[in-house]
């Protein structure tokens, strides 16, 4: 089944690496530094849930979080074989790692089915 | 002769030199592969401040307040800084290595590198904008 599974892996560990690559930057310099910092003014909460009530708001929110987290998944699987030589784990490593990816989209998912 | 050798995942009558679990750090290399790799670590820490986030607009706005509270912990700032830096060596790195990975030919020719990696920072620069004139509008 992993052999199956393994190229459906790598095409969303090149996709959630293309967004990440692309979005994150910018996201996390506003959430992460800019706005807590004070350099500039984070958004209203009433525009933040406009924005957030919009279809395809929602579809770029799931988009931003659930593919970069395949992507941390496949990539960190293969940095935990080398790093430290745990190839022998393989069930264990994979488990955990698209288990946690799959984890985070559910809740992506039902926390932007949640929004009112 | 066999003509189907077995193939086992450890062959215990070859001698193997165990290699240290730090054998990245004997070249220079060799550290930034894997801090390369390690960039995947942030990109997970920022896809969980986002589920974090998420959360705080479905719930109101008193739970934003106290998101946007959080952020300003020096502590989070911290974390909010490394992983800046390590999200912008994963794009760096990312776009450096896209003509590798798509290869474009236009004509019967293939495009040059530059003309794939420019295209892509190009891309970063607007895509970059655009969200930073929808968020702060």
């Amino acid at each position: 089944m992993m052999k199956k599974l393994t190229p459906l892996f790598w095409g969303l560990f090149s996709a959630g690496g293309t967004i990440a690559a692309l979005l994150y930057p910018v996201h996390l310099f506003l959430t992460g530094l800019a706005f807590p910092l004070g350099w500039l003014d984070p958004p209203r909460y009433e525009y933040l849930l406009s924005v957030a009530r919009h279809p395809l708001a929602r579809l770029y929110f799931f988009i931003l979080i659930a593919l970069p987290l395949f992507h941390w998944a496949h990539r960190f699987r293969y940095t935990l074989y080398d790093g430290l030589q745990i190839k022998h784990l393989t069930l264990l490593i994979v488990t955990i790692c698209y288990g946690s990816a799959l984890a985070g989209t559910l809740i992506a998912a039902y926390l932007l089915w949640s929004i009112p | 002769m066999s003509a189907q050798p077995d193939y086992t995942l450890y062959h215990p009558r070859w001698y193997r030199r165990r290699v240290s679990v730090w054998w990245w750090l004997q070249k220079k290399v060799y550290a930034k592969f894997v801090l390369r790799e390690l960039t995947s670590l942030w990109v997970a820490f920022f896809a969980v401040v986002s589920l974090w986030k998420l959360r705080a607009i479905a719930a109101g706005p008193a739970a934003y307040a106290s998101f946007l509270a959080r952020m300003r912990n020096p502590f989070m700032v911290l974390l909010s800084g490394l992983a800046f830096i390590f999200v912008l060596f994963h794009a760096i790195t990312w776009f450096n290595l896209a003509p590798k990975a798509m290869v474009v030919r236009v004509g019967g020719k293939r495009l040059p590198d530059w003309v794939i990696q420019g295209i892509n920072y190009f891309a970063w620069v607007v895509v970059s904008v655009g969200v930073a004139w929808l968020a702060l509008r």
